[in-house]
């Protein structure tokens, strides 16, 4: 997987923004984005979280669900020996049945991808050829608090261990101080840092934090910014802010996901991250991918969800289905 | 012009609150008479799930508290029992026909044996456990420790003295309960959820189901996270299958007792639901 290229990124913000991406010009912009109706926004959230998904549909789901898992560990405590096991479990979620899908990436911070990378080994890849890439978190987070020099760095030495994707922060303090062009500019920077020598370039998502952008408002603005200065992949949280992924926010993005296809043609990603714990809210997003910009997106370089846990309840319900009895928690890994 | 009653809905006992049925299905509870007593829940698997969730999120807190406390606390379900005596007894009257000397004697039996077993809570480990002999310089130590969640089928004919003698001994060690109590006569088990969730007994501890039996103990005798299955009231059931299910995953079971005298109290139900550690430990060599 690649990401877009830069000069096409550029000329295409350039032709929609209608001048040259400053404060003033995206703030023209963005404002002009009608505002969000909060209370049909949850309401169809809701409703879309009431299906039934049952029997040969639900097998389908959680074997969808496993196959689109940046399964992560972004703790301060992390080990190379937590990042090896974090893989092997990637690799072989359940090892008492082999007919469990792999996950997409692992996530891990930009420190920790060669011991990732070197414990994947000739299983790295590109998650849509059913292989695992590896995801570093850059650009200082959780918090984006660092100049642009240090995230360009932090970027850059990810890339060049071996990352394929790259999780940048957004700076939530300048987007709320109103000061759009530089979150821009920082933006199309770490784009250019994800670019490796040979031309290629990692992919690049970008966390907007929803749960620090406060409005639905403010979270599609986020959503429109970080498109319009390239990134790859627009992802709710980083995990360490509450609240996290919710359902609506979820919803609110991939409604900038999809008018921004019929605009342009180009298909952005959506990652949901932190909090999402149970495989039937799991379910429920899958739903809302579907029923929002359609089943076409239900795939690696379209949808990922981050998450830990949620891959352990995933495959208690599995074993449930497999079995017919109730598994429990002495059937899957600690972690 | 006569007063208009306000039955009551008795519902399941689950994590500390009382929900109705995730299926939402109730059955008539009807007195020894024939005369419509209540609704009451009728529990489904997923009931039966979430129960055996809330017990294992229960357990380490249970099982960690001292053996002193854990007394402390099933005496004070004894002390609410005692001033609640009353209701239950009006509630056995109606439910199996008895007169109201035998029902309030039935009372007085499920508060004496709480008082017996929260006796047994700090000095049942004395009796179990044991520091063994060894040929070294080692104490070498048996300890009872708690098997975990433990799955009871309450005794069927008995309405308040049956699910007592199976709850009880199984809490003192320290597990987590969920018992599905007697199909005919579940109001008073679920009037003991209240005399529960009202004393100090953490929420998850004990969960109580109502409903049939057969459909329900299958779901917890095969479920991996239950740890022990006590079939005391399980004799009308197929409980041969019931044990080849839990056999699956390594179940400690109890098998049914007929009669009035089923789970009588004994220091043996206490040890049905421990695992022994034994320790080693050097002694000082000076």
């Amino acid at each position: 997987m690649s990401g877009t290229s830069l000069v096409t990124a550029r000329e295409r913000a350039l032709a929609v923004l209608g001048g040259e991406p400053d404060d003033a010009t995206l703030r023209r912009y963005l404002h002009g984005i009608a505002g969000v109706d909060a209370v049909g926004l949850e309401q169809r959230a809701a409703g879309l979280g009431t299906r039934s998904i049952k029997t040969s549909s639900k097998k389908w789901a959680l074997d969808r669900i496993i196959s689109l898992v940046d399964l992560t560990t972004l703790e301060g405590a992390d080990t190379p020996g937590k990042v090896r096991s974090l893989v092997a479990k990637a690799m072989n979620p359940d090892p008492a049945d082999a007919t469990t899908p792999r996950v997409a990436a692992v996530c891990v911070y930009g420190d920790m991808v060669p011991y990732a990378v070197d414990a994947l080994g000739s299983v790295h890849g590109d998650p849509d050829d059913g292989l695992i890439s590896v995801a570093a978190v850059a650009t200082a987070f959780p918090s984006g608090r660092s100049s642009l020099e240090i995230k360009l760095a932090d970027t850059a030495e990810a890339v060049a261990n071996g990352a394929d994707e790259i999780d940048m922060v957004i700076d939530r303090g300048a987007f709320l101080a109103g000061r759009y062009g530089l979150v821009f500019d920082q933006i199309a920077a770490v784009k250019e840092a994800c670019r490796r020598p040979d031309g290629t370039s990692a992919s690049l998502k970008v966390i907007l934090e929803t749960g620090e952008l406060v409005t639905y408002d403010n979270v599609r603005r986020a959503s429109w910014l970080s498109i319009l200065a390239g990134g790859d992949f627009i992802k709710t949280s980083t995990g360490k802010v509450q609240p996290a992924a919710t359902l609506p926010v979820t919803l609110l993005m991939l409604e900038v996901v999809r008018d921004w296809h019929l605009m342009t043609g180009q298909r952005i990603g959506v990652k949901p991250a932190g909090g999402i714990r149970a495989s039937k809210d799991a379910i429920k997003y899958l739903v809302t991918v579907a029923e929002t910009v359609g089943e076409e997106w239900l795939q690696p370089h379209l949808f990922r969800f981050g998450a830990s846990s949620l891959l352990n309840d995933v495959l208690l319900q599995r074993q449930k289905m497999a079995t017919g009895h109730y598994s429990g928690a002495d059937y899957v890994t600690i972690d | 012009m006569s007063r208009l009653a306000v039955p009551k809905t008795y519902k399941l006992f689950i994590g500390g609150a009382f929900p109705r049925s995730e299926s939402g299905r109730t059955y008539e509870v009807r007195s020894a008479d024939g005369g419509f007593l209540a609704n009451a829940a009728k529990a489904s698997r997923k009931d039966a799930r979430d129960a055996v969730v809330a017990a294992r999120g229960a357990v380490a807190g249970w099982a960690g508290a001292t053996a002193y406390n854990r007394g402390q606390v099933l005496y004070r379900i004894a002390e609410l029992l005692e001033g609640r005596r009353a209701q239950f007894t009006a509630e056995i009257e109606e439910a199996e026909g008895l007169t109201r000397a035998q029902a309030g004697a039935q009372v007085d039996e499920a508060i004496d044996r709480w008082v017996w077993y929260a006796g047994w809570a700090d000095k049942f480990a004395q009796v179990a456990g044991n520091a063994n002999p060894v040929a070294g310089p080692y104490f070498n130590i048996s300890v009872p420790e708690p098997t975990g969640v433990v799955a009871i089928v309450a005794p069927q004919d008995s309405s308040l003295v049956g699910l007592v003698s199976a709850v009880a001994p199984a809490l003192v060690a320290g597990n987590a309960v969920i018992v599905v109590a007697s199909e005919r006569f579940p109001l008073s088990a679920i009037s003991l959820a209240e005399v529960l969730a009202t004393s100090d007994v953490p929420k998850g501890v004990v969960n109580v189901l109502t409903g049939s039996p057969a459909e329900i103990a299958p779901w917890l005798a095969s479920h991996s996270d239950v740890n022990a299955l006590d079939l005391v009231g399980a004799g009308e059931l197929d409980w041969v299958d019931l044990e080849i299910a839990a056999a699956d995953t390594l179940k400690r079971v109890l098998r049914p007792e007929p009669g009035p005298d089923a789970a009588a109290p004994a220091l043996d139900r206490i040890a049905a639901f421990t695992e022994t550690k034994t320790v080693w430990h050097t002694k000082s060599l000076r």
